[in-house]
């Protein structure tokens, strides 16, 4: 089983003028495999940090991380990444882009051709194989990123505000479009947001995290996941349920942030 | 082409400009009116298509071109040029005379001279009483000036002027009025002779020969005219610079005089200042010994006739006085002692048509420029081709030693001495064409030393921008050079590499790796650190994220970095190429200009903006194909 564990994990930057920033604090926790986790907080808390870690570009000043028993000490092609602008590289195609992590392996163009169209029907870019990057929209963008990690069947998904810069309905969709391929994938997803309502649809679990330091606040299990997979997520929305936690997270969002406020006063 | 030919095709050119010119302006303020466009002022849109504005300015440069060269006025009025060189040779005879009255200068000369030789005394007076010499010698001084400027007010008196003068100067006067009438009678001088005809007829044409210069031999009779006029002045000139307003009283007086001065020098502790005081009032009598101060009104009959003169040439020359402003604008015609030339802007702005000539004459690869052809091939054989990449110690590496003569004198050749042959290209092999000339040359020393910077600058550049190692070793070497002008490196490289292609490559090498470096390191500092991390968990080696992420992503900067690296190279070759060289595109413009040859000037000038202009439309064609990207990542 590839669960990821954190044990007391410390994070602390050196600042140019001696200072140091203490970005997280005994963070500790476990993830096992198949799980869906959002990731939420005001800014600054360390939600950012956090998913460097995991992904390995940064090495905890504390503490100990290990996916499936194997400590994490740099990047690997076990954790896939999504950024919130794609990261696309856009001097290539569509399709160069899918199979970028293949042909870093040694295949040939032939031979991930298959793979290829596999993925981009999954993420409903059939056809689009060709087509240069910088010609894609926001969400068709997102959705190569999207493909171009899960084609290295990582175990672990790592998502940071990868829906942030989209409009509405292109989220929406997107929205369901993570759900559907946590569904059919199986694999354990960690997605860091800001928004609270897209924390709710798409955490089975959900971590609020409180700044300075950066530390986990509280967390909850959701049900509202699992109910997106069966209805509409309007519908979902509409629940008195998700009002109310949402109603909740957000007064507690907004106490942090006061707080920030008026420490900084 | 015979220059006949020549101005004809530059005349209807001219009109055909003219037309164009007008006609598109014509266009352009129609479609101005007539368009509907929703585009307010301030929007760009505004700026988009109008390609008969282009023609409109493609036009105007080439009539300005054309017109101020007297390219248009070779074309059309060759024969008034002929006759205003007719004018010029009057005018330049005429010279002195007329620079003695306030016709060429403001004062009338007795009364400018009369108005410095004043100065000079006072300030000789000055002189001698600031100096301290025996009281009684600065009087002596002070007396002589005295004197001096005595004698020197005496030749402005009406008494001072002899009776021969005044008989000279009547005769003069008289002559200049015949002069006059002459140049006013229309029969004068009379039909042309068959050898004045045959003469002007044989003569090189405006533009024809070596020298191009305008015929000097009169064409017309209104330039016979005026030819005959000036020999008749030049007489006349000689005669009036003869007349001096002096007699043999006045130069004994100044002679005594001078004596007294010489006397009044002493030796001992005065002996350097009375040396002084002495020449600069002798220096004053001297000038007053020419004889050039006349009384007010002595020269008025000459200068009386010289006025009726002037009208009389100016009412003669009629048309060519407004070509002369017209058609042939910047300069003027000058009337040399051996031919006519063109002065201003007609001498060192080459007409469009001669330009064009020379053009065609250095294109032929059998003329060329300095024997070597502009750009034309040569046989190569293909060996040498070879050998050029081939290093010649591979046959050092063979085992063995080289052959040595036996004692009949014949070597032996063994396999090392067949490697060096191969390796050098000495063996037959049949030719292949490659491409030569100065073009060529600048070209590829352009290319050679632009391919060495890009392929050592731009890893360098990458590796500066990714190691905090690299950055800091080698910033201080780029920078250090890099801001000297390349230009001021000219005369070291050459020196150590030598003036044929080795130094100037090195040279432009050096131009183009510090901008290659630069700007490969802007790029790998630029790349986006979420393209890094996402390669990285794509799990690319950091070699592959060097090539497959960070090169790519630098492109558009190494591309620009390109671009303007071409551009400085070419401007820095063709410097080097004038400081040394035997060919090259600079190599031709500074032969030119030794010569003085400002067509083969004009043709490298154009020569040069083309090239460059070729070269920046290929890298823009580059840059679009390869990083369409751009601006929108």
């Amino acid at each position: 089983m590839s669960d990821l564990v954190a044990a007391g994990l410390d994070m602390t930057f050196p600042m140019p003028d001696g200072d140091s920033v203490h970005a997280l604090k005994d963070v500790s926790f476990t993830l096992k495999q198949g799980e869906l986790l959002s990731v939420l907080g005001p800014s600054g808390c360390g939600k950012t940090t956090l998913l460097n870690l995991i992904a390995g570009f940064l090495l905890p000043t504390g503490g100990s991380l290990s996916l499936g028993g194997e400590e994490i000490n740099g990047p690997g092609v076990n954790r896939g990444m999504v950024f919130q602008q794609g990261a696309l590289f856009e001097w290539l195609t569509v399709a160069e882009n899918v199979d970028f992590g293949l042909r870093m392996k040694g295949m040939k163009k032939r031979q991930t051709r298959g793979k290829v169209e596999e993925w981009l029907e999954i993420v409903g870019l059939q056809g689009f194989g060709d087509t240069p990057t910088y010609q894609l929209s926001g969400g068709m963008q997102q959705r190569v990123a999207l493909a171009r990690c899960l084609i290295n069947d990582p175990d672990l998904i790592l998502m940071d505000e990868p829906l942030g810069a989209l409009d509405a309905l292109t989220r929406e969709k997107m929205q369901s479009l993570v759900l559907k391929i946590w569904k059919e994938t199986g694999k354990t997803i960690m997605i860091i947001t800001h928004s609270v309502e897209e924390a709710l649809l798409l955490g089975e679990r959900l971590f609020v995290m409180a700044p300075r330091p950066g530390r986990l606040h509280k967390e909850y299990h959701l049900p509202f996941a699992e109910w997106g997979l069966q209805k509409d997520l309007r519908d979902v929305k509409a629940e008195p349920e998700f009002s109310a936690n949402r109603d909740e997270i957000l007064s507690m969002i907004w106490n942090m942030e006061e707080e920030i406020m008026g420490g900084n006063a | 082409m015979s220059p006949e030919t020549v101005r004809l095709i530059v005349g209807v050119l001219f009109v055909l400009l003219v037309l164009s010119f007008v006609g598109s302006i014509v266009y352009g303020r129609k479609v101005v009116r007539t368009e509907v466009t929703d585009a307010v002022f301030g929007n760009p849109v505004r700026a988009l298509g109008g390609w008969y504005w282009v023609i409109t300015g493609v036009c105007s440069i080439l009539l300005l071109w054309f017109y101020f060269s007297w390219d248009a006025a070779r074309a059309y009025f060759p024969n008034s040029a002929n006759e205003m060189c007719q004018v010029a040779r009057v005018d330049s005879e005429l010279n002195a005379l007329r620079s003695s009255f306030p016709m060429q200068s403001r004062l009338l000369r007795s009364t400018s001279f009369l108005d410095r030789e004043g100065t000079q005394i006072e300030n000789a007076r000055r002189q001698i009483s600031k100096s301290d010499i025996d009281p009684a010698l600065r009087d002596q001084y002070l007396a002589a000036a005295d004197t001096v400027q005595a004698m020197l007010l005496t030749r402005a008196s009406a008494e001072s002027l002899s009776a021969e003068n005044k008989t000279a100067i009547d005769e003069l006067a008289r002559k200049i009025d015949e002069a006059t009438a002459r140049l006013a009678d229309p029969a004068f001088p009379g039909p042309a002779t068959e050898a004045e005809i045959k003469a002007a007829a044989e003569q090189p044409a405006w533009g024809e020969g070596v020298k191009k210069e305008i015929p000097d031999i009169p064409n017309t009779d209104r330039g016979r005219k005026f030819l005959k006029i000036s020999e008749e002045m030049s007489a006349i000139t000689a005669d009036f610079t003869k007349i001096r307003n002096l007699d043999d009283d006045f130069i004994a007086e100044v002679k005594s005089l001078s004596d007294e001065l010489k006397g009044l020098q002493t030796s001992g502790d005065d002996a350097e200042e009375t040396k002084t005081l002495t020449k600069s009032l002798d220096k004053i009598l001297k000038r007053i010994d020419d004889g050039n101060i006349f009384p007010p009104a002595a020269l008025d009959p000459i200068e009386n006739a010289m006025k009726r003169f002037n009208a009389e040439q100016s009412e003669q020359k009629g048309s060519l006085k407004i070509l002369d402003a017209l058609a042939f604008p910047g300069g003027e015609i000058r009337a040399g002692s051996t031919a006519c030339t063109e002065q201003g802007s007609g001498r060192w702005l080459p007409k469009p048509s001669d330009t064009l000539t020379s053009l065609i004459e250095i294109s032929d690869p059998t003329v060329g420029f300095k024997t070597v052809p502009l750009l034309w091939y040569e046989w190569k054989p293909a060996s040498e081709m070879l050998a050029f990449f081939i290093p010649d110690w591979v046959a050092d590496l063979v085992p063995g030693e080289y052959p040595r003569h036996t004692a009949s004198g014949v070597i032996d050749a063994n396999l090392k001495t067949k490697v060096l042959n191969f390796a050098t290209g000495n063996y037959p092999s049949f030719s292949i064409p490659v491409p030569a000339g100065h073009l060529w040359d600048s070209i590829m020393r352009v290319l050679a030393g632009l391919f060495l910077g890009i392929v050592l600058g731009v890893p360098l550049g990458l590796f500066m921008g990714l190691s905090r190692f690299a950055k800091g070793f080698f910033d201080p070497l780029i920078e250090l050079y890099r801001p000297v002008p390349p230009l001021a490196w000219a005369p070291l490289i050459l020196t150590i590499f030598g003036i044929n292609d080795d130094g100037k490559i090195f040279l432009l090498f050096m131009v183009a790796f510090a901008i290659m470096v630069i700007s490969a390191r802007t790029g790998a500092t630029g790349t986006q650190l979420s393209k890094i991390h996402a390669a990285h968990s794509l799990g690319a080696s950091n070699r592959q994220i060097i090539r497959k992420v960070i090169l790519p992503n630098s492109l558009p900067e190494i591309l620009t970095g390109i671009r303007i690296a071409i551009g400085v190279c070419w401007g820095t070759l063709v410097a080097a190429e004038m400081l040394a060289g035997t060919t090259g595109i600079g190599f031709i413009e500074n032969v030119a200009r030794k010569q003085s040859n400002y067509e083969i000037i004009w043709v490298t000038i154009i020569l040069l903006g083309l090239l460059g202009l070729l070269f920046d439309l290929i890298m823009r064609w580059i840059i679009n194909r390869t990083i369409p990207w751009r601006g929108k990542g």
